[in-house]
């Protein structure tokens, strides 16, 4: 299946060249498919090039909104959404004669991340002035920490579902090389009919975690697992909501295109990501439109582009010209940020609140979500994959839990209906868990009256779909369908009997020998019964 | 920065150290105990200088020297004068939205780069670079609670062009016009 869509998509990108205009749509979505099928099926020889071919490769720099309550230099509030420039203290505004107060909040927030990323702290690092002139930025520069940063070294594991029915986890790794504390800017309106842009600084001077990561993934779907996987990891640390439509995570994409052993090609930025999905194609899209380059013959351009998910296309941004220059300068209003290892070496006198110590901070850290995983298979036995859905989607572990707590059936069985039943209606109607038509309990109803023999298992899948699109009870939907399996043996075996007499041609074959014809007569036996009588007992009375 | 208060009373002498580079005079020292009356420092003298002040009452603080006792560093010891090219007085200008493109602003930008010259006669080998020279204070760190903000109508009347409570900019980033169309736009700027 897999080897003929991509052979066809070898055949339609030959073709492409010649009949673009004709088919704009197809083969762009069908190169992106046979991108990812390259990185995680079976291995393709492509047909036009005897060299190796072109691969892309992704590094991502994300910024990461604090959860906090102050900004990270001054003590206004953080809020989403608020009337504008109402947030804004005079620092904020850049107004002479204010200086930077650190929020430690913010530090123990960068702490926690670095630490459950494996990062080694900085025990001292400093803050510096990066120029550049915009109008949300109104003191001309951006505090942050380019030199020595609070964390560096670090690692992201992530996982994929991959292998031939995307059922086999992969585990793959980013290196983070490292993590700072910097403000963020406020927020721009560009007003074009006036020619004007409106700036609202309620956002100016928020705290920012920037993650840089090195250029190790090699396609799209590498790194919305990587997000997915980062967005999990802040959001149990609740160091950051890791909203992305909220802009509480922004995700920028360098991408790049190269034969593996050459160096790496010029690289592009991809900006005004809005989602992990995304994200996943804005990557996809880029890394195919540099091979194209390439393959004609031209060279790729250094350049910012805006991902624009209406076209599903990257194009270049106006604003950006060429390589800036940030003229960096150490922040002369704040000395370098001390971090302690533990108690022990604190210095004589300090302050409880004054210090941040990492010994604390570790053993303070909660349950990561690499390590749920671990213990939901361990604790109900079930398939790591199923456990990595379980936490991937929000709040479907606790569904499952609720579940499971109502219901003798076992986990393996209640993760299958979870997992496929559940999450497959969720996705076709584009719903979130808690958005669910049907609760953990109706569920486990269902599932109580399947255990118990009232149903059998095909007909518990048609009621559950009737419970979604009629909003009834399990027990009501069998009341009103007579959907109850047959139990009375009487009954049955009138109705085997029946059918046994109407064939007498498959009862002669199957006297015979052929036990093939049973499976024929079950079925018609299943038709008169309407799907009502257990199989097992079917097969006994025949 | 200049140090100096304005008290009525006595003439003392008052040392005044001023944040300047050699711009007009070529380094040759001031004869001691010559007065200057203070002027406005668009070029002024970048060493101690003795100055009578007019009103003050304190003595002359015994910490600080009565001659200037650095001497000038001789021209051979500093590597060669740097030359500044025109893409690169374009390109500082761009990054510091500073006009210096005059003969003048060239020489004092030369000049100053001279002066900075004369660190490299120090011997810095082993030696860490500081920062400040704060850097061994303790950096405050605040508690997470909310102390500002919510003064949306303080802040607004700061700007004389404001749309609904937001501040109002030019369109987005525009790029700097070239060498020779800059200096006609200046003249019909409105921000």
């Amino acid at each position: 299946m897999a080897a003929s869509s991509v052979a066809a998509s070898e055949l339609l990108h030959n073709t492409s060249k010649h009949l673009s205009v004709l088919y704009s749509k197809a083969p762009c979505v069908i190169r992106q498919i046979s991108t990812c099928l390259r990185c995680y099926n079976q291995p393709q020889l492509r047909a036009e090039s005897a060299s190796q071919q072109l691969v892309g490769v992704v590094g991502l720099e994300i910024h990461a909104q604090i959860n906090s309550n102050t900004k990270l230099f001054s003590s206004s509030p953080v809020c989403f959404l608020a009337p504008p420039n109402s947030l804004v203290s005079f620092f904020d505004a850049s107004l002479p004669g204010t200086l930077p107060v650190l929020n430690r909040r913010c530090v123990e927030a960068a702490v926690m991340t670095g630490l459950a990323l494996d990062c080694t702290i900085n025990r001292k690092s400093l803050f510096d002035r990066k120029h550049y002139f915009y109008a949300d930025l109104p003191a001309g520069y951006q505090i942050t920490q380019q030199r020595r940063p609070i964390a560096v070294d670090g690692m992201l594991t992530y996982s994929l579902l991959g292998g031939i029915k995307r059922s086999q986890v992969i585990k793959k790794n980013v290196h983070i090389k490292q993590i700072q504390l910097e403000q963020d800017s406020g927020k721009s309106l560009h007003d074009d009919v006036r020619s004007q842009t409106l700036i609202d600084l309620n956002r100016a001077g928020v705290g920012l975690m920037e993650l840089v990561m090195e250029p190790d993934m090699s396609c799209g779907e590498e790194a919305a697992a990587a997000v997915r996987e980062l967005q999990l990891i802040l959001q149990a640390l609740g160091t950051c909501q890791g909203n992305m439509s909220e802009g509480q995570l922004r995700v920028d994409a360098n991408v790049s295109v190269h034969r593996p052993g050459e160096p790496l090609g010029i690289r592009t930025e991809v900006k005004n990501i809005n989602s992990v999905r995304y994200l996943a194609r804005a990557i996809d899209y880029e890394i195919q439109r540099q091979i194209d380059i390439l393959q004609r013959g031209g060279t790729v351009q250094n350049e910012t582009r805006a991902y624009d998910a209406k076209l599903g296309e990257t194009i270049p941004m106006r604003d950006k010209e060429g390589l800036q220059d940030y003229r960096f300068m150490p922040e002369p209003n704040l000395p370098p940020l001390i971090v302690f290892e533990d108690n022990a070496s604190l210095p004589a006198g300090i302050d409880a609140c004054q210090a941040v110590v990492l010994q604390k901070i570790r053993e303070g850290l909660p349950e990561l979500p690499s390590v749920k995983r671990d213990r939901l298979v361990q604790m109900y036995g079930i398939l790591p994959e199923h456990s990595f859905t379980l936490v991937n989607e929000d709040g479907l572990m606790e569904y499952f839990e609720a579940v499971l707590k109502e219901t003798k059936a076992g986990p393996r069985k209640v993760t299958g209906w979870v997992t496929n039943e559940l999450l497959g209606q969720l996705r076709q109607q584009d719903m979130s868990v808690a958005q669910s038509l049907i609760s953990p309990l109706a569920l486990a109803e269902l599932l109580e009256l399947q255990e118990t023999g009232h149903i059998s298992s095909s007909v518990a899948k048609q009621v559950f779909q009737e419970m979604w699109s009629s909003g009834k009870t399990a027990l009501q939907i069998i009341q009103e369908q007579d959907l109850g399996l047959i139990s009375d043996t009487a009954q049955l075996h009138s109705i085997c009997q029946k059918v046994v007499d109407s064939h007498p041609d498959e009862v002669h074959a199957i006297r015979n020998g052929n036990k093939k014809v049973l499976n024929k007569l079950m079925g018609l036996v299943k038709k008169e019964t309407r799907g009502r009588a257990d199989p097992v007992l079917l097969l006994m009375r025949l | 920065m200049s140090i100096s208060s304005l008290c009525a009373t006595r003439r003392v002498s008052l040392t005044i150290i001023r944040p300047s580079f050699s711009f007009l005079t070529n380094g040759h020292s001031i004869p001691y105990g010559v007065n200057f009356i203070r002027r406005t420092p668009s070029c002024s003298q970048s060493r101690i200088t003795n100055v009578t002040r007019l009103f003050s009452s304190r003595p002359h603080n015994p910490k600080v020297p009565e001659v200037p006792t650095w001497k000038p560093v001789a021209e051979d010891q500093l590597p060669t004068p740097a030359h500044i090219p025109a893409d690169l007085v374009d390109k500082l200008e761009r990054l510091a939205l500073v006009d210096f493109r005059t003969k003048q602003g060239l020489a004092c930008l030369e000049k100053a780069i001279r002066f900075a010259d004369q660190l490299h006669v120090v011997d810095t080998s082993g030696v860490d670079p500081m920062d400040s020279v704060l850097e061994d204070r303790a950096l405050y760190l605040r508690d997470d609670t909310v102390m500002e903000g919510d003064c949306a109508e303080e802040l607004l009347q700061l700007s004389k062009n404001t749309v609904e409570e937001y501040f109002v900019a030019p369109p987005g980033n525009i790029p700097l016009p070239k060498r020779e169309e800059r200096a006609a736009m200046l003249k019909h700027s409105e921000f």
